[in-house]
């Protein structure tokens, strides 16, 4: 009986914990939101208003007036077409480093690993020196070559560890029947490797959604992207908590929708290499 | 498949990462070792050797950043691995919801760091703000978090913990559940307390996730940037001007090219130094 009664405690115990952090974790999340669907009046007050009347004047100011709505498609552009560069040119790259024995594998896998490290920061200043010496200034090119190129050591990587988990025979016997590598990597292996790439893609577009600094430096008025757009927006207004709240909102919407639909991919994505390796 | 196919499956990969990383690695690796100013862009740059790191061991702004990146990795690292271990011990038991708290927790890790600065610094506001609020329940006097100069670096590093101990907490979670049955019940059947249980056999068995996670946080953190250019942009100050952001305000900030390419190279070689473990293992593995 006493031990049931420490069990039961114990256990409330560890929800109450959780349901803490659980708001702790939440509630950056809930002003942001909140504050968005605010009037502009009410979202200064403190302390905070827990319950007022919400209105979507924000989103439609933001939208509409200020041009955001080119920055949102800029977004998309760029976030969806390296998304789907990256994919494939790793997807291609990952093949042979699964499957073959060359000479210079090692420094590949290595080179990957590498390119992993590096801050991007650092290719701010470079970058941005080639494309003005070339007079290529709009900037969307110059962030789909380098988001491709950002994303491409994880993807190799993850893509790869798959492909090493489906069972050789498959390719054999489609080589026996005279199939050439590349369409035994296009009609068997790559279907098959649906699942990883829809995490490889997840991932890609992740980072192109939300990169700042390269963004920042490389693109213009016109071909800005949102994280861009929502820090610029500050430096000129000031404080439209409402206003740029929103479009923190607008910029967080693929990470609610990520989250909710594929929380056990993106566990997958996140912990691969650390815990099994 | 023979060999020659192999390189052409890697031939798009190679061309994408020569151009756009390979490339401008290398350009930068060149350009530390010049003289160049933004605003002469057209001027070409002067060779002035080992000029821009001398420079960089004297400058006591250089040293300010080299400071404030180590506390705040530190601190961040250290916090994070503590409350996400924690919370993953307290979680790995059987709990009924608990997939969807896990859910919960990759949020932050996917919202952009941009966003979470922004929102951070709308929260940290001392007259409206909502942290002031909730810390004037328990009695406390409104703070100055972004504009008092031993405070700002704190507010910093809460704001990452939140982001990224719900990554240390996903690792770690999933290092203790694979973890084998046999090996954690045995040791209760012989009767060891939780906290045995959690010193000989639980902690052991994760060490090596531990380690590896703390590595990726620490690469993470010294790499940090774009949560803190908009949170404080380094300020007030110096106080919170992290090596990556002093880094960019040296270019774009003082138009000073060479010199900025300097601080990259040091920060390459720094993070270079942090993933050496980690490289160690993948590398190593490939010879199998």
């Amino acid at each position: 009986m006493t031990t049931g009664v420490k069990r039961l405690t114990l256990s409330s115990l560890r929800y109450l914990l959780v349901v803490a952090a659980t708001l702790l974790l939440l509630f950056p999340v809930y002003i942001m939101v909140s504050t968005s669907l605010k009037f502009e009046v009410d979202a200064f007050s403190s302390p905070p208003k827990w319950l007022f009347r919400p209105t979507l004047e924000n989103y439609v100011a933001v939208l509409g007036k200020a041009g955001f709505f080119r920055f949102f498609v800029n977004s998309v552009i760029v976030s969806l077409s390296s998304t789907a560069a990256t994919v494939l040119v790793a997807a291609l790259a990952a093949y042979p480093l699964a499957r073959n024995r060359f000479s210079g594998k090692r420094a590949v896998v290595g080179a990957t690993l590498f390119l992993r490290m590096i801050p991007p920061v650092i290719l701010v200043v470079p970058v941005y020196v080639f494309f003005n010496s070339i007079r290529l200034t709009n900037g969307r090119l110059a962030l789909f070559v380098i988001y491709t190129a950002l994303n491409l050591p994880f993807n190799i990587w993850i893509l790869r560890t798959f492909i090493m988990d489906l069972p050789y025979e498959l390719d054999e016997s489609a080589f026996i029947d005279g199939c050439s590598p590349f369409a035994v990597f296009a009609k068997i292996v790559l279907p098959l490797l649906a699942p990883a790439i829809a995490i490889a893609s997840v991932f890609s577009f992740r980072l192109a959604w939300n990169e700042f600094i390269l963004s920042l430096v490389l693109t213009n008025r016109a071909t800005r992207t949102l994280p861009v757009a929502v820090s610029l927006y500050i430096t000129d207004t000031g404080t439209e908590w409402g206003k740029i709240t929103a479009i923190a909102t607008i910029i967080a919407i693929p990470a609610f929708i990520f989250t909710f639909s594929a929380a056990r991919s993106l566990i997958t994505g996140l912990t691969a290499g650390a815990v099994k390796g | 498949m023979q060999r020659r196919s192999s390189y052409l499956f890697l031939l798009p990969a190679a061309l994408i990462v020569s151009v756009a990383l390979f490339y401008p690695i290398y350009s930068g690796l060149r350009l530390s070792l010049f003289d160049w100013n933004l605003r002469e862009f057209t001027k070409a740059p002067v060779f002035v050797g080992l000029q821009n790191f001398k420079e960089l061991l004297g400058d006591a702004n250089f040293r300010i950043s080299v400071r404030v990146t180590l506390v705040f990795t530190a601190s961040v690292v250290c916090a994070e691995m503590l409350l996400g271990t924690l919370f993953a011990l307290l979680l790995e038991q059987r709990l009924a919801g608990l997939r969807f708290f896990r859910t919960l927790f990759v949020l932050p890790i996917m919202i952009a760091p941009v966003v979470v600065g922004i929102v951070w610094k709308f929260m940290y506001n001392t007259s409206y703000g909502a942290i002031n609020y909730l810390v004037g329940l328990v009695g406390i006097k409104p703070i100055e978090w972004l504009a008092d100069p031993s405070i700002a670096l704190v507010a910093v590093i809460i704001s990452d913990i939140w982001q990224w101990t719900p990554f240390v907490f996903l690792l770690v979670l999933a290092g203790l559940q694979g973890i084998p049955k046999e090996l954690t019940e045995a040791s209760v059947v012989d009767g060891a307390s939780y906290l045995q249980n959690l010193i000989h056999i639980k902690l052991p068995a994760i060490a090596q996730v531990l380690g590896v996670t703390a590595i990726l946080r620490l690469i993470d953190a010294f790499r940090s940037l774009e949560a803190i250019y908009n949170l404080t942009y380094g300020g007030p100050g110096v106080s919170t001007e992290v090596l990556s952001l002093h880094l960019y305000k040296t270019a774009f900030a003082d138009s000073r090219l060479g010199l900025s390419s300097a601080i990259a190279v040091v920060l390459m070689i720094l993070i270079g130094l942090l993933s050496i473990p980690i490289m160690w293992r993948d590398v190593g593995r490939e010879r199998r």
